[in-house]
């Protein structure tokens, strides 16, 4: 289990330090700094041994959280657990930083009094902890012993993620798909690896505890319904609007949220859950076939002579043409010895940038279906190195708002039995938002 | 030189070091880095030309670009463009830049070279500099091509800058570190040599770190350095410590001058001249005087200027090593030091006592300091001082201290740092054995040493201790008893139950007889200990309970039930399983007698160099071989060859039947004597053959059977030692004039078997020969066993036999082809028939061909056949003996020796050897008890010859006089030269 918990500024200076365990020491910390935050390597595995202890840490901007333990504790557990504290300190006090951290550092105590115990995470719902955990005085909070025992209650009793009797006068739900592409692309253009890597995330104001049921274009269900010749949902399936004709997708792999009964979903592969309040993400998965790729990077790299470089880059967009794609930036390496850069492009902005050695080329906006191009022409020092360039990737960012799996939305219906609302009376958002992950191309 | 000035300042670097050090990130560091490049790039791409300091400021921010740990790949050619400037600031950071990133990229090293070339045949000393230093910042091979000529020529010019001379002589040192065949000698070394009488101190402190370095490869060139160096040295010493000014450091005049000519004169011996010498000598006891003065000044650099000549003069007194006087009186003044505060003055001085303990005339002046040694062993806080005070310790050690500081040394092992723990253990080891006057102390001793330090007792410590404990009759009571008593802690060290196992199995019986230590009580001490062993250990106790078995009859049912049971006989470890099987089928199987003759007594080990030295030495390293080995070494010689008091146990060991009743050589004349036990014939193994054909043997002759025991015995240092039987002889044998011997040790194996028959003839990585001999009358047999020690067959091997000179005429050998294939591990026997015709006085010589793994391997052995293995023992009377002695009386008939001693002469080794011989040895014929007198035949086909022998042996001389006459003049001298070799 976690023996001690630490968080460093970019110098290697404690922030927090709590320590749950007694076979962690002082020295603890220090053979963090000198061993990670001080080395001298530039890759950093994220768990490192020292003497026989056990350091397991996430970087968020500038500031190192680091999980201490000397026992062999699963990894991936602490990991979770690590990224769920991000998550809580962001939901409480907004951007990770040492200023927030300096100044919030007796809520951080308090937090990880609460969602660490003896080394091992308990409850660390935001929702839950907010509503105990506040940021103002003791005098404002106006808490009778009844609200205490309900917050115990709930924290203790099975369903910790909801409490009771939550009341909204209008009831919503925004469902969110957010995908990450990820490609590896040979310059001919085949595709070398490509995988998707997505998360619903929900954010529901519904009163009550009601009861949810979540479906999507899961390829075994649609099978089995195909089969059963039962059709009663198709009729109102489509809640969004994606870009593919495909009927189903076949999922890889997906992890859920506490609340979703994993029995049922075991079963007959159906998603239903009492829902937190609030923001969460109800599931993440991944898909590798079929998928959708957005862009396609087409470059064409002409060494004239030792001193210079000829660079053309095309880029497709391979969507439907209403949809437009944003924030699209494409980031063509330079060898080292680059003394000089001239850029035409007809579209959007590029520059070279010495300090990153990589020209970026940006676009604001960009329609389905068309095609744009940038020529560089790089003037080269030449050297007394005999290395050659070894020619990394173009990788580019873009956001499109369709998901490159082709994941769709079919139905979320709210039941709540208790109070009088009905699956109608609910309003519901659907939004999807295809993003790059690590989208590369040789050249 | 001339200081950057304000205007020069380069304010870009200085904004963009700023820029760095402000970095919050190594990733911030990469990106402002990165920036930096593309605009160094962006500007040496350009086309305009840039100026010298914009150039100089560019290629300083590569450099610091390039001492971050980021890789730079151009700029060079700015760099050498700097080279060809006038101001000293370009072309010093030009340089700068060339000594660090400089790679051998031919066409820039052409530039960079002739620049330098440039520069060093300009008149300008600071750009002279400049070059010389960047010479030997570099220092690569084409450096040292380009310019090895040139720099000596600049070094003896008559005209050059004496700054210039010192750096072209460090220059020089460098070239001819890295490439001394480039630097060749010349006229100019003579010169070099005079630099000593330069005016100028630091050309002569440059120069004289390149004589040293050169004068270690060539000395004969060099020699006339000595006596400048010498009267330099007197100038210095006696001058007033206000003459030298620039070069008086805290009172003390030139020190570092001082010691490197010191160190130089370390590299030759004491001059021969005698005023040169006589001034070295005076300049020494004027540097001892002076460190016995009040220090003029508080300061530590003061004592440590001073303390460093003084060192140095040490160590120049201890090279010497031949002046009385000043090798005592440095021993006292270390002696001071010995208790001073500073902890590096006092490892200085433990160090260099250590040197100056090996030395004659200083060795009694540093026991005098054991007392402060041996507190310092106990009270030192700095572990690398008491390392050095346990070495001193060991250095200083002789028989009259050797308790003492064995103690000591015991005593302070139990609180001892693990890092030099198994050092202190060998030592302990080593001084317990080398000055063991008394043995049942030297059997405490290791005992002691195995229960305080058990884990550090290496394998060699306890395989000597039982090497002793076997090859002296006298303490093998003692040791029984007192490994008895040590087993009985409730803890023992593994170690030390395989000593107690090993001694308690041969030794037992001599402590039996006490009813605390029946054999019963013994034995289940030993067994209450096995189940907490290891596998090694096991075996060796289970070989001890079969040799129970044979020492105590009565302990025979509870060993056999110990071995029958599963534990045992179903042991997964194939080793303690199969030796469980072997030991119960043995003792249940084999009568008492073929018992007795199996388990018999170990046999004496033969003397060799101890191993634990040899371990000892090896774990120093070769590349530091102290003085304290070197000096070990010395007296370890001394020790050994010159007699001492390890004398009795070298010959104990070089006659091995010492202690066994009957000899073997004596297995033919006694075939007559009462059968003992006649050979049985269930046993149906080699010994018995050899035995058969010999008659009923004796129980004993524990050397015979080591081809039977090799089998039984666990593969441990006691059978390695059973095999390679080596008696400490190693004097040159009788003249032989064979064709291609190309064993030089041949004439020394042979004389290892004039007095026994059976033995390891041979033994080297690859082979192994043993033999066994018997002989009757004229007649005798020889049985040659070849193993291969490899895992490698062995194919096409062949042996023959030829006689040099007339032996083909005195000797006959018959021998039996041999298996062309050995394989590896096997061993193949020959039998070899021999007759003697005639007298003779060479040995047969035997060659062996085969090959391994494809290589011929082809060596020449003599056979051990000599002349005196056809004695017959004849007995007689007082009277009949001088009456024969008298008949024998003409001159050619007599041959005599005197000679040293060189074994050692115990009474009993030496009747042991005289029986060895063949001859019969008579009781009460010489009036002087002292003497032994032997008869014989020797027993040829055609003749037989009458002997008659007499030693006398001197024990204060520690000489022999050795009388021989034969019926035959020949055979006197050859029995005499043979025998002279054997006492």
């Amino acid at each position: 289990m976690i023996g001690g918990l630490f968080i460093y500024n970019h110098k290697g200076e404690v922030l927090i330090s709590r320590v749950y365990r007694d076979d962690i020491g002082r020295n603890a910390v220090d053979a963090f700094r000198v061993n990670v935050i001080h080395a001298r390597q530039q890759v950093r595995s994220p768990v490192t041994n020292i003497a026989r202890t056990s350091f397991f840490h996430v970087k968020r901007s500038n500031i190192w959280l680091a999980a201490v333990t000397k026992q062999n504790v699963n990894a991936a557990m602490v990991f979770e657990f690590l990224y769920k504290m991000c998550d809580v300190m962001t939901a409480y006090f907004g951007k990770i930083s040492e200023e927030n951290i300096k100044n919030n550092f007796v809520l951080i105590y308090e937090l990880l009094d609460e969602i660490l115990d003896f080394g091992y995470p308990q409850n660390s719902e935001t929702g839950a902890l907010k509503t105990f955990i506040t940021q103002q005085g003791i005098k404002g909070q106006h808490q009778t012993k009844e609200e205490q025992s309900q917050i115990t209650s709930q924290v203790t009793g099975q369903i910790g993620w909801r409490r009771e009797g939550i009341k909204y006068r209008r009831n919503e739900l925004f469902l969110d798909v957010l995908e990450s592409v990820n490609l590896l692309m040979s310059p001919q253009g085949q595709v070398l690896s490509a995988h998707v890597s997505g998360r619903v995330v929900m954010k529901s104001y519904l009163s009550g505890m009601p009861e949810c049921k979540f479906g999507m274009n899961d390829k075994i269900v649609i099978d089995k319904q195909g089969k059963g010749g039962t059709t009663e949902d198709t009729g109102k399936s489509d809640l969004g609007g994606g870009s593919s004709g495909k009927q189903s997708i076949a999922i890889d792999d997906c992890t859920f949220h506490q609340c979703v009964r994993l029995s049922k979903f075991d079963s007959e592969r159906s998603i239903s859950f009492i829902p937190p309040d609030g923001e969460y993400e109800l599931m993440r998965y991944r898909t590798t076939k079929d998928i959708i790729l957005p862009f396609r990077v087409i470059p064409l790299v002409r060494e004239v002579g030792r001193t210079k470089l000829e660079v053309k880059v095309v880029i497709k967009s391979n969507f439907k043409p209403s949809l437009l794609a944003q924030k699209i930036e494409v980031r063509i390496p330079t060898p080292l010895n680059t003394s000089g850069v001239q850029v035409i492009c007809m579209k959007g902005k590029a520059k070279y940038k010495a300090s990153e050695n990589a020209i970026v080329w940006k676009i604001k906006r960009m329609a389905g279906m068309k095609e744009s191009q940038i020529s560089a022409e790089i003037e080269l020092l030449p050297t007394n190195d005999k290395k050659k360039w070894a020619r990394p990737p173009i990788s580019m960012n873009f956001e499109v708002p369709f998901a490159p799996s082709g994941l769709k939305v079919r139905y979320l219906k709210v039941f709540e039995s208790k109070l009088n609302y009905s699956d109608h009376d609910v309003i519901k958002w659907v939004r999807y938002i295809g993003r790059s992950g690590i989208y590369e191309t040789r050249c | 030189m001339p200081a950057v000035s304000k205007g020069d300042g380069m304010r870009g670097l200085a904004v963009f070091i700023s820029d760095i050090r402000n970095c919050k990130s190594k990733e911030a560091e990469i990106k402002r880095i990165n920036k930096e490049l593309a605009n160094i790039r962006s500007k040496f791409k350009g086309d305009k030309a840039l100026d010298g300091y914009s150039k100089k400021k560019y290629v300083c921010k590569l450099l610091f670009i390039f001492l971050l740990g980021h890789d730079i790949d151009f700029g060079h050619m700015e760099a050498v463009n700097l080279l060809s400037s006038n101001k000293y600031t370009e072309k010093q950071i030009g340089y700068l830049f060339i000594s660090v990133l400089v790679n051998s990229n031919s066409e820039l090293i052409r530039l960079i070279n002739n620049a330098i070339k440039n520069d060093l045949s300009s008149r300008n000393p600071t750009f002279m500099c400049l070059a010389l230093h960047c010479i030997a910042n570099v220092g690569s091979r084409e450096m040292a091509e380009a310019f090895a000529s040139e720099i000596p020529r600049i070094l003896v010019a008559g005209d050059t800058m004496d700054s210039v001379k010192q750096s072209a002589a460090l220059c020089l040192l460098r070239l001819y570190k890295t490439s001394p065949d480039l630097v060749l000698m010349g006229e100019w070394t003579s010169r070099v040599v005079h630099l000593l009488n330069d005016q100028h101190m630091g050309v002569v402190t440059a120069a004289i770190s390149l004589i040293t370095c050169l004068s270690q490869k060539n000395p004969d060139e060099f020699k006339t350095c000595v006596s400048l160096a010498v009267s330099r040295l007197s100038r210095i010493v006696s001058s007033a410590s206000t003459d030298l000014q620039d070069y008086t450091y805290y009172f003390v005049p030139a020190p570092w001058l001082s010691c490197k000519l010191l160190r130089l004169l370390q590299c030759y011996p004491p001059p021969e001249d005698g005023a040169v010498k006589g001034r070295l000598v005076e300049c020494l006891e004027t540097i001892l005087n002076k460190a016995q003065e009040p220090p003029k000044s508080k300061k530590v650099q003061h004592s440590n200027a001073k303390n460093a000549i003084l060192f140095e003069a040490i160590s120049l007194i201890i090279h010497y090593d031949s002046e009385p006087n000043l090798l005592v009186r440095a021993c006292n003044q270390l002696g001071q030091f010995l208790q001073h505060r500073e902890t590096n003055l006092r490892y200085l001085a433990l160090e260099s006592m250590c040197t100056l303990a090996s030395s004659e005339f200083s060795h009694e002046a540093v026991k005098t300091h054991i007392e402060t040694v041996i507190n310092a062993l106990k009270t030192e806080r700095d572990v690398s001082v008491r390392q050095r005070a346990a070495d001193l310790l060991y250095a200083m050690c002789d028989r009259s201290n050797a308790k003492q500081i064995v103690a000591e040394m015991l005593s302070y092992l139990e609180t001892a740092d693990y890092s030099i723990r198994e050092e202190m253990v060998l030592k302990v080891a080593i001084l317990a054995e080398k000055y063991a006057v008394d043995y049942s102390w030297y059997v405490d001793t290791i005992l002691n040493l195995i229960r305080i330090a058990g884990d550090y007792v290496s394998e060699e410590v306890w395989y000597r201790v039982i090497q002793i404990v076997i090859n002296r009759d006298d303490v093998q009571g003692y040791a029984a008893k007192t490994v008895f008593e040590a087993l009985q802690a409730p803890a023992c060290h593994e170690n030390m139950v395989k000593v107690g196992g090993y001694i308690l199995g041969e030794f037992g019986n001599l402590i039996a007889g006490d009813p605390r230590s029946s054999p019963l009580v013994q034995f289940n001490l030993l067994h209450s200990k096995f189940h907490l062993c290891s596998v090694p250990t096991r075996a060796l106790l289970l070989s001890a309970y079969i040799k129970f078995i044979n020492l105590f009859p009565e302990t025979k049912a509870t060993i056999q039930e110990v071995l029958r049971c599963d534990s045992q006989i179903r042991n997964s470890d194939v080793e303690l399983q199969q030796r469980a099987v072997e030991y119960l089928k043995l003792s249940s199987i084999a009568s008492t007698d073929v018992l007795a003759t199996v388990l018999e007594e170990m046999p004496p080990f033969p003397e060799r160099e101890s191993s634990i030295l040899a371990k000892l030495k090896k774990k120093k390293g070769p590349g530091t071989v102290s003085v304290t080995d070197l000096e070990d070494s010395k007296r370890e010689g001394g020790e050994l060859n010159g007699g001492g008091e390890r004398g009795p146990d070298t010959a104990a060991m070089a006659s091995s039947n010492a202690s066994t009743p009957s000899p073997s050589a004596d297995l033919l004349g006694i075939r007559s004597a009462a059968p003992v036990g006649a050979a049985p014939a269930s046993a149906g193994s080699l010994l018995v053959d050899v035995f058969s054909e010999a008659g009923p043997a004796a129980p004993s002759a524990a050397v015979n059977d080591d081809g039977f025991l090799r089998d039984l015995e666990q593969p441990t240092a006691t059978c390695d030692s059973l095999l390679v039987e080596g008696s400490g002889d190693s004097d040159s044998a009788p003249p032989s004039e064979d064709p291609a011997p190309p064993l030089p040790e041949a004439d020394e194996l042979l004389n290892k078997f004039v007095c026994k028959n059976n033995g390891v003839l041979f033994e080297n990585q690859l082979l192994q020969i043993g033999i066994k001999s018997e002989y009757r009358q004229n007649l005798g047999r020889m049985y040659l066993f070849y193993g291969n020690k490899t895992s490698v067959q062995f194919a096409s091997f062949t042996t023959t036999v030829s006689y040099p000179g007339e032996l083909q005429s005195q000797l006959n050998v018959q021998t039996k082809p041999v298996e062309p294939l050995v394989e590896g591990g096997a061993q193949i026997q020959q039998v070899l028939n021999i007759e003697c015709l005639t007298d003779f006085s060479d040995a047969p010589l035997l060659n062996i061909k085969f090959r391994y793994g494809g290589a011929l391997q082809n060596l020449t052995l003599k056979l051990p056949v000599t002349i005196n293995k056809f004695f017959q023992p004849t007995e007689m009377t007082s009277h009949d003996f001088f009456q024969r002695w008298k008949q024998l009386s003409q001159p050619q008939q007599e041959a005599q020796k005197i000679f040293k001693a060189n074994h050692g002469m115990d009474t009993e080794v030496l009747k042991a050897k005289l029986l060895g011989l063949g001859s019969a040895l008579l009781d009460d014929v010489d009036p002087n008890p002292e003497n032994y007198v032997c008869a014989g035949v020797i027993q040829t086909k055609g003749q037989q010859v009458g002997c008659l022998l007499r030693l006398e042996p001197n024990s204060q001389a520690q000489m022999y006089r050795l009388t021989l006459r034969c019926s035959k003049d020949s055979v006197s001298k050859r029995l005499c030269e043979l025998l002279a070799e054997q006492f």
